[in-house]
C-alpha cells in the first residue's frame, strides 16, 4: 500500500522534517532527525529507480488529480537515476555534518542549519521528480532560497556577500525559466510536460516557442553555472560552510543540468534544439572554454576550496561536452559524470572539510606536511583527485573514456585530443595539492597542539565517496548500465 | 494606421518588456546592493504582468459558478502567480537581511568598496 506513495512521500518527507528541526532546537536532536530523514530519502530513491528499472516508468498523480489538470509525478530511468544521486550525497554529507557543523557555525543557530539542509534536499528532490513544469520553477525555488541561507552561514563574511551574488543571479535564472514556462503555457495551455511535448511540435515554429527555448536555456545555465555563466560559483563554494560546499557541489548544479536535459529532450524534442537551432555548437564551444579556462584558473587558486570550485566549472563543462554531441554515446557520458562528478567532488569537498576542521583553513600555504598528520583525509583526497583528473581505477576514468568514444564516434578527433589535453590540467592543480601536502615538512607545533587525524565520524563517509570512486571505477555495470539506459530514453522521447 | 493599431493592442507586453528591460538593467549596471535588489523586484513584477494579462478574457469575468453561462478569465495564470509573487517575497526578504548583515560587518553596501575591503588581507 504505502509502495504505491513512494514518489510523493520522497518529497513530503524531507519536508515535514525541516520545521520540525526548528521544533527539537536542539543541535544534536536535529543532526540525528536529519540524519534519520535523508537516508530514508536515499532508501526511497532507491526502491523507486530499483522500480523503474524493473518496471518502466512510473507516474503519479497528486491527491488523485489526473494530468494534465493535476500535478503529476513521473519517473524514468533518468530521473530516477538523479533522484538517487541526490540522495545519496545528501545522507552522506548529513551523516558527515555533526562535527564539522559544530566547528564551523555558531551553535544556536544549527538547528537552523539542519533546516535549510531539508529544505534544500526537498526542493533538489522536488525538482528531478516532478513532471510539472511550473513545479519545477517552485521546487527550484524552495531549494535556491535554503542553498543561499545555507551558504550564507559560512564564518568568513566574504559568504555573506557570496550568498548576495548568488542569490542575484540565481533569481534572475529561475525567473528566465519562469518566463519560458509562460510563454510555453501561452501557446499550448498545458504545464504537463509530457503534455507540453505532445502539443508543442504544432507550434514549434512559432516565434513564441523559439523565444520560450532561448529564455528556458539561458536560465538552465545560469543555474548550473555553465561558463560564462558562472560567475556566482567559486566564491559561493569557497566560503560556504564545508558540508554545504560538498553538498551543493555533488547536488545542485547536477539537477540543473538534469533540468536543461527535460527539457531540451523531452519538451522541447532534440530535433528543436539541434537541427533547426544551433544548440549543439554553441554547448560544444562553451564546454571546451570551460574545460580549459576553469582549468587554468583553478591552477593559480590559493584557497583549495577555491580551486575545486572552479574545477567544478570545468567538470560541468565535460557534461555539457557529452550533452552536446546529442548522441547516444554523448549522453551516457554526460549522465555518468554527472554521477562521478558528485562522488569524486563531494568526497574532495569532504576531505577539505576535514583539513579545515584540524588547520582552520584550506590554504595551500597552511597545508604544508599535511600528508604526514592527516595521512588518511589525505589519502581519501588523493584517490579523489586522480578520479578528478580521470585515471584509471576511478571513476572519472570511466566517464572521461565514454566522452573519448563519443568524441570519435562523430570523428571529432580534435575534440577528443581537447579532452585528454585539459585532463592535463586537472594533473597540475591536483599535483600542486599533493606536492604541498607530501613534500613540505610540517611546520614545527608546541607540544601537544600538533595537528591531528579528523575524526572517525567524518572519515567514514570521507571514505564511503572515496570508496565509491573506487568500485564505479572498477565495477562499471551498474552506473554504465542506467545511464545507458537514460541516454536512450531521452533520445527515444524525443523523436 | 493597422500596423499601429497591431502595436497599440499588444500594449501589455510592452509594458512587460519595458520593465524587464529596465529591472534586468539596473541589476546589472548598479552598484549599489539595494539598488540591486530594487532592480531584481521590478523584473520580477514584469514577469508577474506577463502572466496576469496573459490569461485575461476581454469582457471576461471572474470564474464563478453563477448557473448563467458567461465568459470568464482563464484562472490558472493568476493563481500560478500568487505562488510567483511569494517566491519573490521571500527572495527579497532574504536579499535585505544579507544587505543589512553585510552592511553591519563592512560597513557599506556599495559594491566596489566591499571589493577594496576584500583584497586588503
Amino acid at each position: 500500500m504505502i509502495e504505491a506513495h513512494l514518489p510523493a512521500l520522497q518529497v513530503v518527507v524531507p519536508l515535514v522534517a525541516a520545521p520540525l528541526c526548528v521544533l527539537l532546537r536542539d543541535h544534536r536532536a536535529a543532526w540525528a532527525l536529519t540524519v534519520l530523514i535523508s537516508w530514508l530519502a536515499f532508501a526511497i530513491a532507491t526502491a523507486l529507480l530499483m522500480k523503474v528499472l524493473d518496471t518502466g516508468p512510473i507516474t503519479y498523480a497528486l491527491g488523485n488529480w489526473i494530468a494534465p489538470w493535476g500535478i503529476e509525478y513521473r519517473l524514468d530511468p533518468l530521473n530516477a537515476f538523479v533522484l538517487v544521486i541526490v540522495a545519496a550525497l545528501g545522507a552522506i554529507v548529513a551523516t558527515y555534518a555533526r562535527v564539522s557543523v559544530v566547528a564551523e557555525i555558531a551553535k544556536e543557530r544549527i538547528y537552523l542549519f539542519y533546516c535549510m539542509y531539508l529544505l534544500a534536499l526537498t526542493g533538489l528532490l522536488g525538482i528531478v521528480i516532478t513532471g510539472d513544469a511550473f513545479n519545477i520553477f517552485v521546487f527550484l525555488e524552495i531549494s535556491s532560497l535554503s542553498s543561499y541561507v545555507l551558504i550564507s552561514l559560512g564564518r568568513d563574511r566574504r559568504a555573506m556577500t557570496a550568498a548576495y551574488q548568488y542569490l542575484i543571479m540565481g533569481t534572475i535564472g529561475a525567473t528566465f525559466i519562469l518566463i519560458g514556462i509562460g510563454l510555453l503555457y501561452m501557446m499550448t495551455g498545458t504545464l504537463n510536460m509530457a503534455d507540453l511535448a505532445r502539443r508543442l511540435p504544432p507550434v514549434a515554429d512559432s516565434r513564441t516557442v523559439l523565444a520560450a527555448f532561448g529564455f528556458i536555456t539561458v536560465g538552465a545555465s545560469l543555474k548550473l553555472a555553465l561558463f560564462p555563466l558562472h560567475q556566482w560559483l567559486p566564491n559561493a563554494y569557497a566560503y560556504a560552510p564545508s558540508s554545504v560546499s560538498a553538498f551543493l557541489a555533488g547536488t545542485a548544479t547536477k539537477v540543473s543540468i538534469y533540468v536543461l536535459l527535460r527539457f531540451i529532450f523531452t519538451v522541447f524534442g532534440a530535433s528543436i534544439a539541434f537541427k533547426a537551432l544551433p544548440l549543439g555548437w554553441m554547448l560544444l564551444a562553451l564546454a571546451i572554454l570551460a574545460m580549459f579556462i576553469a582549468s587554468t584558473v583553478a591552477i593559480f587558486q590559493q584557497d583549495i576550496k577555491r580551486m575545486l570550485a572552479y574545477s567544478s566549472i570545468a567538470q560541468i563543462g565535460y557534461i555539457i561536452l557529452g550533452i552536446s554531441f546529442a548522441s547516444a554515446t554523448g549522453l551516457t557520458a554526460g549522465i555518468l559524470h554527472i554521477f562521478n562528478h558528485a562522488l569524486m567532488k563531494g568526497g574532495l569537498f569532504l576531505a577539505l572539510g576535514c583539513v579545515f576542521l584540524r588547520l582552520g583553513s584550506v590554504k595551500l600555504d597552511d597545508m604544508k606536511g599535511i600528508g604526514r598528520t592527516m595521512p588518511v583525509t589525505m589519502a581519501g583526497f588523493v584517490v579523489g583527485g586522480i578520479s578528478l583528473i580521470g585515471l584509471p581505477p576511478t571513476a572519472g576514468f570511466i566517464s572521461k573514456w565514454y566522452l573519448v568514444l563519443a568524441a570519435l564516434e562523430k570523428g571529432w578527433w580534435p575534440v577528443a585530443v581537447l579532452i585528454v589535453l585539459s585532463s592535463l590540467l586537472a594533473v597540475i592543480y591536483v599535483w600542486r595539492v599533493i606536492e604541498v601536502a607530501y613534500f613540505e615538512p610540517p611546520p614545527k607545533h608546541a607540544q601537544g597542539d600538533e595537528v591531528r587525524e579528523a575524526p572517525l565520524s567524518m572519515l567514514v563517509p570521507l571514505w564511503t565517496l572515496i570508496g565509491a570512486n573506487l568500485y564505479f571505477g572498477i565495477e562499471t555495470s551498474a552506473s554504465v548500465g542506467v545511464a545507458k539506459q537514460a541516454a536512450s530514453f531521452l533520445l527515444g522521447a524525443g523523436s | 494606421m493597422e500596423l499601429i493599431e497591431r502595436f497599440l493592442g499588444l500594449y501589455n507586453y510592452w509594458i512587460v518588456i519595458l520593465l524587464m528591460m529596465a529591472g534586468f538593467y539596473v541589476v546589472m549596471a548598479s552598484h549599489n546592493l539595494i539598488k540591486k535588489i530594487v532592480g531584481m523586484s521590478i523584473f520580477q513584477t514584469s514577469v508577474f504582468l506577463l502572466y496576469i494579462s496573459m490569461g485575461k478574457v476581454r469582457g471576461g469575468t471572474a470564474p464563478i459558478l453563477t448557473g448563467e453561462p458567461q465568459a470568464y478569465s482563464n484562472p490558472l495564470p493568476h493563481v500560478l502567480i500568487l505562488t510567483a509573487i511569494v517566491v519573490g517575497v521571500a527572495t527579497t526578504a532574504l536579499g535585505l537581511a544579507f544587505v543589512v548583515r553585510i552592511k553591519e560587518s563592512y560597513g557599506s553596501i556599495e559594491e566596489d568598496e566591499i571589493h577594496k575591503l576584500d583584497e586588503e588581507p
